[in-house]
């Protein structure tokens, strides 16, 4: 006998929605995603030829052994949180900031700028001015989506994300130009800062700086913003039920401006402690795509501040992770990319499932099933 | 807590990590094999540029077989992440590092004041310091032949020219090559795209397209991956690889391809640090010795072009062909070198205007 064509039958399937959601299910998903992930990195190495326990243990382990290991992992995990959580206020409130990655470019330049202009300079103002510049760069910068949303209801999507490619183009023409290293044989970037213009280092021996400390005590404030003040109740209200948050009176407009003046000032400030942390100066690219994995890191930890810490580091453990396997065990570097891949798989696909249940459809069950039958063969 | 414990307590769990590692010293145990490290920019595949660094790893390999061990890590972003993977590389054994673009200068100084018993050198930058050595390559000599060989194949006079970067390095190529063409054919013209990466398929191939449409009809790059040669070979123009020979990308109409040969300079360092022998230097080596080569050109071509080729590749070799001599007038017209005078490599280090001819 055949097996009953009925089940490879789209029709014979249907998919609705789940009554009850358990919160805890919620939360459990991006560690299901996880441990999924590992599961099957396993048999991915295990057939492309590689001794699949020790292919785990570099990438995901050995990188934690060490105090170096864990400096590197908050400095690529701080911009992704600070970032991540500007971005999950907005995206909660469906107001959809893509292009974070330009405003860090922004921010980086203008606090850039300010290192350079006092140069050589002693002072303890300095830094603080800097930051100061970065948010306020990276804030003008997401007004103009901010602007162009409340004022002709222009798709934030769009304006936002086509304005990243702008700021890398006028970071461009600023190190190739005015803000070129005299010194530099005409290479495109800037003087290295002086002292006054980079961020305290924390631990001796290792680039882990203050914005990397910075970033989680921003996190744990966008916490207390979403949970324990009214901005953030408008927030949620709006993301989720507008017309009653119309209805409350919440200014729409406001809130746009709010998350998109949020998310900009904090990718901002992204991108001054980048130049002034690990890099030191400016260079003709900034990030390597922070502001686009902060989109992932946020949905990954569930829009939820304190989950952003979590998502944040794992997703710099997946970089980080994959460098150490190339060095130690000499995996490709696509296994890193892959990594990521089948980490957003897992999770949309164990969200969808909780949060939807796949039944079959009673086809066969008796008239509605002989009726077709009955159909097709007169 | 200080330096030396946490610089421990790292050492101790890479050991651990890595089976057994000798942080000795490859010199303690003669049977210890040396370790290699690279830093590339691209993907290996990316036949080109880093392609090309990768043969010569792979030379090291072949000369020192199981006297040496390589490691590579690929796709490095130059920016904050090459730092941490420079030092990755030297902590955990590598003595001898090649970081192979501009971009890894100033995290691989900083890397090498801490880890002064790890020699690094260090690609197309201007910075050395006690254990750091600066390489590079006359590429624009190979730019002074190609430049030739279009000046002869042009129907139109109007080159296109897919540009990464404008650092001295880009600029110096795309100058090289319109002076020599203007030899043959005065009039002509070359139009650059800049693409703002080193590797973007989408981006080099979509460059080709415009640049073709606007009627260039011999198309040449300098960025690091094929796609300009498949896209001007599926149009049927005639165009140069990159760094690799590309020809497979496009049999028909694939001129021939200036070719980064590291394998003697890389083999002769390895040895240098084996030997003991290993200094700071700062070179810059073209076909005389080597490092830049020509592929083999396409048997389709005119052997008058061929010809007007090898006269310019052997006036290089022996010294009688000089790509930067005078007169040359910048894009203004304005006489910048006087007839009778050359380029010397200071100036040529820090090339930031273009020749007559360019639109860039």
């Amino acid at each position: 006998m055949s097996p009953d064509p009925g089940l490879l039958n789209p029709a014979a399937w249907k998919i609705e929605p789940r009554r009850e959601i358990p919160r805890s299910l919620l939360y459990a998903t991006p560690l299901l995603a996880v441990v999924l992930t590992v599961i099957a990195g396993f048999f991915i190495f295990l057939f492309m030829g590689y001794d699949p326990l020790l292919s785990l243990y570099h990438f995901f382990i050995s990188p934690l052994l060490t105090l170096y290991g864990l400096s590197e992992l908050m400095v690529k995990a701080g911009p992704l949180i600070m970032i991540g959580v500007g971005l999950a206020v907005g995206f909660r409130a469906n107001v959809w900031n893509i292009g974070a990655e330009g405003q860090l470019t922004l921010g980086a330049i203008t606090g850039g700028v300010v290192a350079l202009a006092f140069w050589n300079e002693t002072g303890w103002w300095i830094l603080p001015l800097m930051c100061g510049a970065g948010i306020l760069g990276g804030m003008a910068y997401a007004a103009i989506p901010a602007f162009l949303r409340t004022r002709f209801n222009v798709n934030e999507i769009l304006t936002s994300l086509m304005l990243t490619y702008v700021a890398t183009l006028f970071l461009s023409t600023l190190v190739y130009g005015p803000l070129k290293d005299p010194m530099g044989f005409n290479f495109p970037q800037s003087r290295m800062f002086s002292d006054s213009g980079l961020l305290p280092i924390l631990l001796e021996g290792t680039r882990l700086h203050l914005g990397s400390g910075l970033a989680i005590a921003i996190a744990v404030a966008g916490w207390v913003l979403m949970t324990y003040t009214i901005v953030g109740f408008q927030v949620r209200v709006l993301g989720q039920a507008p017309a009653a948050a119309r209805y409350a009176g919440f200014s729409g407009k406001r809130l746009v401006w709010f998350c998109l003046l949020l998310s900009g000032g904090l990718a901002g400030l992204a991108g001054t402690f980048e130049v002034a942390g690990p890099i030191g100066q400016l260079i003709p690219v900034i990030s390597p795509g922070y502001g686009f994995t902060a989109i992932i890191v946020a949905f990954l930890g569930r829009l939820h501040p304190l989950g952003i810490i979590l998502s944040g580091l794992v997703m710099a453990l997946s970089y980080i992770g994959g460098e150490n396997a190339q060095v130690v065990v000499g995996l490709p570097q696509a296994v890193t990319g892959v990594f990521q891949g089948l980490l957003l798989f897992f999770l949309l696909a164990s969200d969808f499932l909780v949060r939807y249940r796949i039944r079959r459809r009673a086809i066969q069950a008796a008239p509605d099933g002989q009726t077709q039958a009955a159909e097709g063969a007169s | 807590m200080s330096n030396n414990v946490s610089r421990r307590h790292f050492l101790a769990g890479s050991t651990a990590a890595a089976g057994a590692l000798s942080l000795g010293g490859a010199s303690a145990f003669a049977a210890d094999p040396l370790k290699v490290g690279f830093v590339y920019v691209g993907p290996v595949g990316d036949f080109g540029w880093t392609h090309g660094h990768d043969l010569g790893r792979k030379a090291i390999e072949k000369e020192f077989g199981d006297k040496v061990e390589t490691t590579f890590v690929e796709k490095v972003a130059e920016g904050p992440d090459a730092e941490r993977v420079i030092r990755q590389l030297a902590s955990s054994g590598n003595k001898l590092i090649f970081t192979t673009s501009f971009g890894f200068m100033n995290p691989t100084i900083k890397v090498a004041k801490q880890f002064p018993d790890v020699k690094f050198e260090h690609a197309t930058g201007f910075m050395t310091a006690k254990n750091v050595s600066a390489y590079n390559a006359r590429f624009y000599e190979g730019r002074a032949v190609i430049g030739t060989m279009a000046g002869h194949m042009t129907k139109t006079g109007k080159f296109g020219y897919i540009a990464s970067f404008p650092i001295p390095e880009v600029v110096m190529g795309i100058n090289a090559f319109i002076l020599a063409a203007r030899k043959v054919r005065p009039d002509a013209e070359i139009k650059v795209v800049w693409v703002n990466s080193w590797f973007d398929p989408g981006k080099e191939a979509d460059a080709t397209k415009t640049l073709i449409d606007q009627g260039c009809d011999i198309i040449t790059q300098h960025t690091d991956s094929p796609a300009p040669i498949q896209t001007a070979g599926s149009r049927g123009v005639w165009c140069f690889g990159q760094a690799s020979d590309m020809s497979s990308f496009s049999p028909e109409y694939h001129a021939t391809a200036i070719l980064d040969v590291w394998d003697n300079y890389y083999v002769e360092r390895t040895r240098a640090v084996m030997d003991g022998s290993w200094e700071t230097s700062n070179v810059w080596q073209g076909m005389k010795e080597g490092m830049v080569q020509m592929s083999p050109y396409n048997e389709r071509l005119p052997a008058e072009v061929v010809e007007a080729a090898e006269t310019v590749r052997k006036g290089i070799l022996d010294g009688s062909y000089l790509p930067f001599a005078g007169p040359i007038k910048d894009q203004d017209g304005k006489e910048r070198i006087a007839a009778g005078e050359a380029m010397d490599d200071g100036a040529l280090l820090s090339m930031d205007w273009y020749v007559e001819g360019v639109t860039a």
